[in-house]
């Protein structure tokens, strides 16, 4: 990225109104009042049920200034390509058609209609706002839950799996843009933003969004805590970019660098209290061995 | 012009003319011709759409209601399991009162399955707060797609346009193709009351409160309740609406005017049979027959089946001795659904005819004029009610 945006240039125009329904600390909160932002105001949104659907407020109040059609949960993707639809008949090729969908409404239910959309070229954003569980209807497992995360259906022992790698099934569908972003790094998420408006066909980011109420950590270091899981390799920012992947913004510091360990994160949180010693050491292994391939590189 | 083409034609033609401006669908047997014909049309430049192939009918509907939010008429067609697979969007289409027209080309549905023609998929969908109409020839299905636009636009209300697989579908019938320009007269422009627009904001279907709410200026707005009755009574009032465009369609294009019930020898007849599609053609055949034998005996074809016209069902079938409900669709554990809805239709009637239920067709089993007329003859015998238990007919157990 050529110029980066600083809080000195960010566009005042506020299009998320305060006092919404999010809940205290709610990462979602900061990256949609950013993200919008970058959107700008001639854009036409996509919402599946989730915490946005809460967040947007109950009819007739809307806490969004932006046109929003709400949908099924499985559609997100497809309705985005409806309204694209709409906008070619009627010669509209400006209005930017975003779509911004939690993990599940990603990565489970609405991943036949991402992946649809994304075969098909549809010249929309997708985002996914992961804060790894099923938050809205009270904390279960996703299929971007990390491994051995207690939610209220992995009660005692924690999420047997591992995390689905989203972008990476997106990225196979060899579109131009896909990228991570966290909600930490909300500037990062702005330019990436302001980048993918510019790309013709599917552009997916995939925003890292910690969640107090289901990741069970005090609200005021929903910040600090975004930061750590990018500071100690769990969770990397990067564009793939015409199938080229690069590391960005904090993580492309930490090539070469001492990371701090998993266990760090891991403490701050009560989801990862099922996690054993060796777990964690398992984890850190792998994390070590995902970044001495970055460092190679 | 006048032209010998499939039912499937005849409806991709009725699309073309109704210069539909978003189709998405997902190809299902028998509906594929269909679907086909329009990316060629699509494809060669005589109809200036956006074709969406989706990957899916739940996807195929999700395009069409998004793009009509976005102010575009747009149309879609499925049939059986597909139209099973949209059924939350059926729901959400119309609850959220968009104009989209879909044909639903008649097949059962599975375990096990089976391609062949009944009514079990858009009978089952019933509720779903679209409008359902049923065609009898390939006349009816390019015209039904004109006036469904119409209609859908008028009432805000989605339309389902069924007619029978194969036995329409994939069968040749010579069928008028109307003049653009009298289509053009007939059918005005889509032009919705709003549509998604960076310039006028909106949250459109977002979470509804049980009770009602003031807006930030202090105005009342409806609660989930308001809406769902707004839904119905305008549904109800679509009856009217109905009637009017078909007298519409009449004057333009001079034919039509059973908007509700199409009637073969019913005049003087004691005994009626009533059914959807083309059946309701078969059974002419049947009234042939048993009137020759002095029976008099008419049939119906039951065009419009929601809303439900109760009252011109009323009219027509009350001063009756006996109705013969003929039906290619079950209420399992129960009856046959539209003879439920015409046993209820009569019971406020002062004259109470008795009512007979037969299933037949299901999964594509051949119907055969020999058992219709044995069937029909029976029934005109004993003219009295026996019980809720349908009868079914070719059934080899």
């Amino acid at each position: 990225m050529t110029e980066k945006t600083t809080i000195l240039n960010l566009p005042e125009d506020e299009l998320v109104h305060p006092g919404n329904r999010a809940c205290a600390g709610c990462g979602l909160s900061i990256i949609y009042r950013i993200g919008l932002k970058a959107l700008g105001r001639d854009t036409i949104l996509v919402v599946p049920p989730s915490c946005l659907t809460v967040l947007q407020g109950l009819y007739p109040i809307a806490a969004t200034q932006l046109p929003c059609l709400n949908v099924t949960f499985a559609s997100t993707a497809a309705a985005a390509t409806g309204v694209l639809g709409a906008l070619r008949a009627q010669k509209n090729e400006s209005t930017i058609v975003a779509a911004w969908a939690g993990d599940g409404g990603t990565s489970d239910i609405g991943i036949q209609a991402l992946s649809g959309a994304c075969e098909r070229g549809e010249d929309f954003i997708f985002i996914c706002y992961d804060n790894e569980a099923y938050m809205n209807t009270g904390v279960q497992r996703s299929g971007t839950t990390p491994q051995g995360v207690i939610t209220t259906t992995t009660p005692f022992s924690g999420k047997a799996q591992k995390k689905k790698d989203v972008p990476s099934i997106i990225a196979a569908h060899g579109i131009d843009y896909v990228a991570t972003a966290s909600a930490s790094y909300p500037l990062d998420l702005y330019d990436k933003i302001v980048k993918a408006k510019a790309i013709k066909g599917p552009k997916y980011i995939h925003v890292h969004t910690p969640c107090p109420a289901g990741w069970g950590f005090n609200p005021r270091y929903t910040v600090k805590l975004g930061k750590l899981a990018v500071e100690t390799g769990l969770f990397d920012l990067y564009e793939i970019e015409n199938s080229e992947f690069s590391l960005t913004g904090a993580s492309e510091k930490l090539i070469g660098k001492k990371r701090k360990t998993v266990d760090e994160y891991f403490k701050t949180q009560s989801r990862f209290r099922a996690l054993s010693k060796e777990q964690i050491e398992n984890i850190q292994n792998e994390i070590d061995a995902k970044w001495a391939e970055y460092n190679k590189k | 012009m006048h032209i010998i083409e499939s039912g499937n034609v005849a409806a991709a033609n009725g699309v073309k003319l109704a210069k539909v401006q978003v189709i998405a669908a997902y190809p299902i047997t028998p509906q594929t011709p269909l679907t086909e014909k329009l990316s060629e049309f699509v494809d060669a430049g005589e109809m200036d759409a956006q074709y969406i192939p989706v990957e899916s009918e739940h996807s195929a509907l999700s395009v069409c209601i998004a793009a009509s939010s976005t102010g575009s008429r747009v149309f879609t067609a499925t049939s059986a399991n597909g139209l099973l697979y949209m059924n939350e969007q059926l729901h959400w289409a119309a609850g959220a009162r968009l104009p989209i027209v879909m044909c639903v080309v008649n097949r059962g549905i599975g375990a096990p399955w089976t391609v062949w023609n009944d009514h079990q998929d858009a009978v089952s969908q019933r509720d779903t707060g679209w409008i359902q109409i049923y065609c009898c020839d390939h006349q009816q299905i390019i015209d039904t797609v004109l006036k469904a636009f119409y209609l859908a636009e008028t009432v805000n209300v989605p339309v389902m346009v069924c007619y029978d697989g194969y036995i329409l579908s994939h069968t040749y019938m010579p069928f008028e193709i109307p003049a653009q320009a009298d289509v053009d007269k007939f059918l005005p422009p889509f032009k919705p009351d709003y549509a998604l627009n960076p310039g006028q904001p909106a949250n459109l279907n977002t979470v509804t409160l049980p009770d009602i709410r003031p807006d930030v200026r202090g105005n009342m707005a409806p609660g989930y309740m308001e809406i769902r009755h707004n839904l119905h009574t305008d549904m109800r009032d679509a009856i009217a609406v109905v009637a009017d465009i078909d007298k519409k369609f009449a004057e333009v294009f001079g034919r039509n005017g059973n908007p509700y019930i199409e009637e073969y020898k019913c005049d003087d007849a004691e005994f009626v049979a009533i059914c959807m599609g083309s059946l309701s053609y078969h059974l002419r055949d049947v009234v042939d027959i048993l009137r020759k034998e002095g029976i008099p005996v008419g049939v119906m074809g039951l065009r419009l089946y929601r809303p439900f016209p109760d009252q011109a069902v009323r009219d027509a079938l009350s001063a009756r001795k006996g109705i013969i409900v003929f039906e290619k669709a079950l209420s399992y554990g129960n009856q046959g659904a539209l003879y439920a809805d015409i046993k209820s239709a009569l019971y406020c009637a002062e004259n109470k005819p008795a009512v007979h239920n037969y299933i037949l067709g299901l999964g594509g089993r051949e119907i055969k004029t020999d058992h219709l007329v044995e069937c029909l003859r029976n029934s005109c015998k004993q003219p009295k009610t026996i019980g809720d238990t349908p009868q079914w007919i070719g059934l080899k157990l």
